[in-house]
């Protein structure tokens, strides 16, 4: 009974230290991931900017006036303008369609002779 | 445990029948059970000590492993610990209130030579001055030949110069990477954001530090990693500082002016939308401050914040807002504009004459220099200070730039009853036209003092009321009056409802007196006058308006055009739309026959 005790402790503790092992190995890994995760990150921001950068300058408000002023012919594009401004009254309302007196036609009316009867 | 008996009966029978002393044996045992006990006692001491020192050496041993292994071990950072987000630029990135990019940071890198890795120095010398034609390759070849070990050539390069270098092929040239300071818009409010520059150099890194604007004022918030890279938001719309500084030029340009300022402020917060100064400069490329000659003539030098004119005429409303505040005059009082008017031997003049009285309101609206005087005397010299001191006129403008504390406002040496006269009328006092704009937002805002200020932040500081809402509105309604029949009849933008008062004041010579022909002509506004939501201040420095026979100087004919224009661009940028207005009501003719 006692050595089988010993044994099956024994046992065990080879199984955790392999476990352990694997798991050193593991955590290692994984490290090395967030490791390189980290430099793409950085390197990935750095391009951000680089991008970003690049994006508020060829948007930047000189640039796209002279733009604007060498496709005048195609864009027509000017400074807005006070005139710009509309109002909802302006905006045509839409109209209802053209009544049609066909469509209301009824072949056989009942409540127009009810309609005058309390009313001689 | 067996007890061994002190007095073993054997023994003491044996012992009484040869005739010896029983308690002999008694004694004796008596004498082994103590050293027994105490035998016990010593192992199990020395066991515990043993213990014990087990776990001081075991403590002691640990602590000093560790220290030994940290002092030997080239040091790491923690892998595991630690947030994801730690990765941030160097420098926070400078945004505008709608968040697009003003200042940021560009990887670059800066080129450094070691002669004595050099192969060819005299060839590489030639070979980089044909890169960088400001180099001059017989200093070089003198410094990569002589006794030097190390010399910086090129602080910042661009990725095509360095692959130039690349291809010279010398080991002796070298790289070392640079955070670099970018402002994509060029020189678009160059006068706020300042610039920045290189503090510490090393190969691997260097500081970039602020040199002028928000870049210095904030320059320890924008370095501090604990923002973990959130970017500084100002007040500026960019779109509307653009559209200020481009109106400006022109008409800066047209008139003839040698600079020009403008400030466009809300007047209910103090937030500055935008402000420009002219000439300006690129903060890519800050030039050097002038050694020599007047600094003020620099394009470094802020107009807007950091110079103070005499504003001349502008000055009138805060006279008559503070007499109507307190009583002492109604819109329709008479004030007296006899010519000439003598205050002791000192001569007051006004532009025309007006005849021999007119009601307040004209007094404003056709800018009376002898009418506001009188209306001064009645204030007298204490009561004239402390209005103005809480305008704000008498600190520099608490704005968030650098240069903004340098920029006192010039108060008379001894404030004489004459001072309180001509400062009525905006001469004797000079201050940065922000201050004027900051006392402006006071009346277009119904009466409470604003803090002007260029970060973007979500409460803004409660202000003092230094005149009544009732005073302010009649005060507005002069300055209306001023653009729609007045000295500003130029600055009318239908639908914005201009309201606002000119100056125009003659340069003070630097001996002492003032030019004739020198003027400074300051329009200071408000828009919509009916609820005024901004406050637009232009200035131009020594403007000439030429369109006519004789050449014009007054700030009609010159500040106030530029305004309109600036405030017909910038206020549907800023989606105000233009009012409707009122057609003007019926004029009653009076008649007597």
């Amino acid at each position: 009974m006692r050595a089988l005790l010993f044994v099956a402790a024994a046992l065990s503790v080879l199984a955790l230290a392999f476990w352990a092992y694997r798991e050193n190995y593991r955590t290692q890994g994984e490290l090395a991931a967030v490791r390189d995760l980290r430099t793409e990150i950085g390197s990935l921001r750095e391009s951000l900017a680089v991008l970003r950068a690049e994006w508020a300058y060829l948007n930047r408000p000189d640039r796209l006036r002279e733009l604007a002023d060498i496709n005048f012919p195609r864009l027509e594009l000017l400074p807005l303008d006070p005139t710009q401004f509309g109002d909802p009254g302006e905006i045509p309302y839409p109209t209802p369609p053209a009544f049609d007196p066909d469509a209301l036609a009824l072949s056989d009316p009942v409540d127009t002779s009810a309609g005058t009867e309390g009313n001689p | 445990m067996m007890r061994a008996p002190l007095r073993p009966l054997a023994r003491i029978l044996e012992a009484r029948a040869k005739g010896e002393n029983p308690d002999a044996i008694e004694r004796e045992n008596r004498r082994l059970r103590h050293e027994a006990t105490r035998d016990r006692a010593r192992a199990r001491a020395e066991g515990r000590l043993a213990v014990l020192a087990l776990v001081v050496t075991l403590a002691f041993g640990a602590v000093g492993a560790r220290m030994g292994s940290l002092a030997a071990v080239d040091p790491a950072e923690p892998q595991t610990a630690g947030g994801a987000s730690s990765i941030v630029a160097q420098r926070a990135d400078i945004v505008d209130r709608e968040g697009r990019l003003l200042a940021t940071n560009l990887l670059t890198h800066a080129l450094y030579a070691q002669p004595a890795l050099m192969v060819d120095p005299e060839r590489s010398a030639a070979e980089l001055a044909e890169i960088f034609p400001d180099l001059d390759p017989v200093r070089l070849a003198i410094d990569f030949t002589g006794k030097r070990k190390f010399l910086w050539i090129k602080k910042k390069i661009s990725p095509e110069q360095m692959q130039k270098v690349h291809e010279i092929g010398d080991p002796g040239l070298l790289f070392g990477p640079r955070e670099m300071r970018l402002y994509p818009n060029g020189a678009i409010a160059a006068h706020i954001l300042g610039g920045a520059g290189f503090g510490r150099e090393g190969v691997d890194s260097a500081e970039v530090i602020g040199t002028a604007g928000v870049e210095k004022t904030f320059d320890a918030w924008l370095r501090d990693p604990a923002n973990g890279g959130a970017p500084l938001q100002l007040t500026i719309d960019l779109s509307v500082q653009s559209a200020v500084e481009d109106v400006l030029s022109g008409g800066m340009h047209l008139m003839n002016a040698k600079g020009a300022a403008a400030i466009l402020m809300d007047a209910r917060t103090g937030d500055i939308v935008a402000l420009a100064s002219l000439p300006d400069f690129d903060p890519n490329t800050r030039p050097q401050p002038l050694v020599k000659g007047d600094a003020g003539d620099s394009p470094l030098f802020n107009r807007a914040v950091q110079g103070v004119y005499e504003l001349g005429s502008t000055f009138k409303i805060f006279a008559v807002a503070q007499a109507l505040d307190l009583g002492l005059v109604s819109p329709s009082s008479m004030v007296d504009t006899k010519e000439p008017y003598y205050f002791g031997k000192f001569k007051i003049t006004d532009f025309h004459y007006y005849g021999p009285e007119l009601s307040v309101r004209d007094v404003i609206v056709k800018s009376s220099n002898i009418g506001t005087a009188h209306i001064a005397l009645m204030l007298g010299k204490t009561r004239q200070q402390a209005f103005l001191k809480s305008l704000g006129f008498f600190e520099p403008t608490p704005v968030e730039l650098v240069e903004a504390p340098g920029a006192k406002p010039l108060l008379p040496k001894k404030w004489a009853d004459i001072s309180t006269l001509t400062i009525s009328y905006g001469h004797g006092l000079s201050a940065s036209p922000l201050h004027l704009a900051t006392a402006y937002a006071a009346i277009a805002n119904g009466g409470v003092t604003v803090t002007p200020t260029l970060i973007r932040q979500a409460s803004h500081p409660e202000g003092r009321r230094v005149m009544s809402e009732k005073t302010a509105r009649i005060a507005r309604e002069m300055l209306r009056g001023v653009v729609t029949e007045g000295t500003a009849t130029m600055g009318d933008v239908p639908g914005y409802e201009v309201a606002g008062k000119t100056g125009t004041a003659d340069k003070p010579k630097p001996g002492g007196g003032y030019y004739d022909d020198k003027v400074i002509t300051t329009f200071a506004a408000m828009f919509p006058a009916s609820d005024p939501r901004y406050v637009l201040v232009v200035s131009l420095d020594e403007p000439v308006e030429t369109s006519g026979t004789e050449p014009r100087r007054t700030a009609g004919w010159t500040a106030v055009p530029v305004a309109a224009e600036i405030i017909r661009r910038a206020a549907p940028l800023l989606g105000l739309r233009p009012l409707v207005e009122p057609p003007a009501a019926d004029k009653v003719t009076l008649v007597s026959n």
